[in-house]
């Protein structure tokens, strides 16, 4: 077993540039030809809770509990935004990519376990630039950092993580039922209203709350929302659960790889 | 000589499900009806060893790309298995996932990063690229703006920037203008004379006889022939020209001199006796002098009633390059109507007008104006002969095509006007 590894690692290594290289031009590609490029990652979930601010926050600012700031609401909704972005571009990444380097993948032969360290690589990228605006916003809002915000480093790979591995997994089912990356996007509709970012579980009868706890993103959600607005440890045995969650769709995502890469390249 | 490439018992197959449900059932491990496998290859064995060049041909569909995808590790082999030795590079096709809105040195630079190379490494190799692919100020533009050439010049310049253990080519050498082409074909040899192991798809069969030692000849997923490129390359020109036809039989034959030669055809009219002949004494010949008249005899044999009969000749070179070919029907002497039985004899005259070498005659008869349609009889190196230069001033080449000269001197003036 190590003997077969040592020579596989080996030429994953090789490839340390490739990663590099293939990271930077994910996103330059993504904004190529845009003046404001990285900024714009930015802007769609600020007009989100800028819409979502000014439409609710009179109504509901006095009800969300145990805060003092008066920006608490969209303090709120962006921390829950930040999970949210972060969770649903990492699962729509590992949904595209297969598709996505077909092109790639048919005409060079290189080690295809690299696409989903690429992929979480730019993620990473992605979601740093995203934080690091989101809190120069909350410091804006006159609200300041404390030491519960060193959690986010490891939520954010959590996040990303959880994301990816659903994202592998049907990405794969993509790649011969091609139906499935239209369906992902409307399931994720009906997962965000289900998840507490835009309203507080407060809000709602108590005889709901059950039904929230079979939500794992709602974990996810919850626990930003805890670092962030609330500046309190999040729980962690949400953290193993989603950390727990995350790993069996990677080892299923694995799994289906080893059963299906010998059609892959045929079906692209 | 140390095994490079070991193809072993190699398939490939293209699996088709009944239903989504029965697939679905193959990725739980559960059991499955319905599958079917279409393969497109089976039972493939052979071996390329250290230095050599590998020609692959056949025709569409018979299964050439795909077997390339396989050594080049792109596609996944559904039975056996392919064992490299070294370090493969493959032209497969443009682009290697290039992106259109990078510029040709990013792209280069990210190319090349994919053959695994480090920052290092990549960045010594650019100039070189640059200064291969000619392209220009475009290096420095948007690859989206090039024309296919241009792609094709930076993909190959790219591929090609560090010389591979094994370097796969398939018909890359197709694209681009013909100065590239040349340009390509040369890197290409460079490579094979430095050491590299080539296996090359191509349907230019100077191409493939210039650079190969051997030929493997793919048909219907299998090897059907494999050895000595001319002699591969005959039977699978025969086998071309006779596409669809039950009667039609193709043999190949060992000659006195080890050459092989190939026959084919379906046998209505066959070619009896080819033979050379001094056009002013009669007497047979085998070395003719450059610039001799002379007579080729072809006699044929009809053994069923034909609508018509075109007969035609190829003189080839050493490497078995068309010289010169005509046939009956561009010289407007097409017989109608012949009855089983007759006997005919051709006279072609012509004047030597070859380059010292060693040359033969492929013979065909055939009803349309080429012979790819009602093949009768066709004969490869149905005559050779020698060509010596006895009289004329050396010259080279496979042609004497002797110039007058005039060379006209004139004076420019410079300076002041008088």
């Amino acid at each position: 077993m190590i003997q077969r590894a040592i020579p596989i690692a080996r030429y994953w290594w090789s490839y340390r540039y490739f990663v590099r290289s293939a990271i930077r031009n994910d996103l330059r590609a993504r904004y190529a030809r845009s003046k404001l490029g990285l900024l714009w990652a930015l802007v769609q979930p600020l007009a989100m809770v800028l819409i979502y601010t000014l439409i609710l926050s009179h109504l509901l600012s006095a009800k969300l509990p145990e805060t003092s700031t008066v920006y608490a609401y969209p303090i709120y909704l962006m921390s829950g935004m930040l999970g949210w972005t972060l969770f649903s571009e990492a699962l729509m990444r590992g949904l595209g990519i297969f598709v996505e380097q077909g092109e790639l993948i048919k005409k060079v032969a290189f080690p295809r376990a690299l696409l989903p360290v690429i992929a979480f690589g730019s993620a990473t990228i992605n979601g740093a630039a995203l934080l690091s605006m989101m809190l120069a916003v909350f410091l804006f809002l006159g609200h300041w950092p404390d030491i519960h915000y060193l959690w986010l480093p490891g939520l954010i790979a959590l996040a990303l993580w959880l994301g990816l591995s659903i994202g592998l997994l049907f990405g794969l089912m993509n790649v011969f039922f091609r139906d499935i990356h239209q369906a992902v996007p409307v399931v994720l509709q009906f997962l965000f209203w289900l998840t507490p970012i835009v309203y507080a579980l407060s809000m709602l009868p108590p005889e709901y709350h059950g039904y929230f706890a079979w939500n794992p993103v709602a974990k996810l959600t919850a626990a930003f929302q805890d670092v962030i607005l609330y500046q309190r440890n999040p729980a962690e045995w949400h953290l193993v659960l989603l950390g727990s969650i995350a790993m069996v769709f990677t080892i299923l995502s694995a799994g289906l790889y080893l059963r299906v890469k010998h059609e892959l390249a045929d079906h692209l | 000589m140390s095994v490079l490439i070991n193809v072993e018992n190699l398939g490939k197959a293209f699996r088709t499900y009944p239903s989504a449900s029965q697939r679905i059932r193959s990725w739980l491990g559960l059991r499955t009806k319905g599958v079917q496998d279409v393969w497109v290859l089976r039972h493939l064995n052979f071996q390329v060893f250290a230095g050599e060049a590998v020609g692959l041909v056949g025709e569409n569909g018979a299964g050439k790309s795909t077997l390339l995808k396989m050594i080049a590790g792109t596609l996944a082999p559904t039975e056996g298995k392919v064992e490299l030795l070294g370090d493969v590079r493959a032209i497969l096709e443009l682009g290697m996932g290039f992106n259109g809105e990078f510029t040709g040195r990013e792209n280069a630079r990210h190319g090349l990063s994919m053959m695994g190379l480090s920052a290092e490494e990549a960045e010594a190799l650019l100039p070189e690229v640059e200064a291969f692919a000619e392209v220009g100020d475009y290096f420095d533009r948007p690859l989206r703006t090039y024309s296919s050439g241009m792609q094709m010049r930076v993909t190959f310049a790219v591929a090609t920037a560090r010389r591979p253990q094994v370097l796969i080519v398939d018909e890359a050498l197709a694209v681009g203008d013909a100065y590239f082409q040349h340009k390509s074909f040369e890197k290409i040899r460079e490579m094979q004379q430095a050491g590299t192991t080539l296996l090359i798809v191509s349907h230019d069969r100077g191409a493939i006889q210039r650079i190969c030692d051997r030929v493997i000849l793919l048909e219907n997923g299998q090897i059907s022939r494999e050895g000595d490129p001319e002699v591969i390359m005959d039977y699978y020109n025969a086998m071309l020209a006779n596409k669809g036809n039950q009667k039609h039989s193709v043999q190949s034959e060992q000659l006195e001199d080890g050459r092989v030669a190939t026959t084919s055809g379906t046998g209505e009219a066959t070619i009896q006796r080819v033979s050379l002949y001094s056009a002013e004494t009669g007497e047979p010949i085998e070395i003719a002098t450059v610039g001799q008249a002379l007579e080729l005899r072809v006699d044929l044999h009809i053994h069923e009633a034909i609508d018509q009969l075109v007969v035609g000749y190829v003189i080839k070179d050493r490497l078995r390059q068309d010289v010169f070919g005509t046939n009956t029907h561009h010289l407007d002497q097409v017989l109608d109507n012949l009855e089983p039985g007759q006997t005919l004899d051709y006279r072609f005259r012509f004047d030597c007008n070859l380059g010292e070498g060693s040359y033969s005659f492929s013979v065909a008869a055939h009803a349309d104006d080429t012979h790819v349609r009602h093949n009768y009889h066709w004969k490869d190196l149905a005559c050779t002969f020698e060509v010596v230069n006895a009289n004329k001033k050396r010259f080279l080449g496979v042609a004497w095509v002797p110039p007058t000269l005039a060379i006209e001197h004139s004076t420019t003036t410079t300076g002041e006007a008088p």
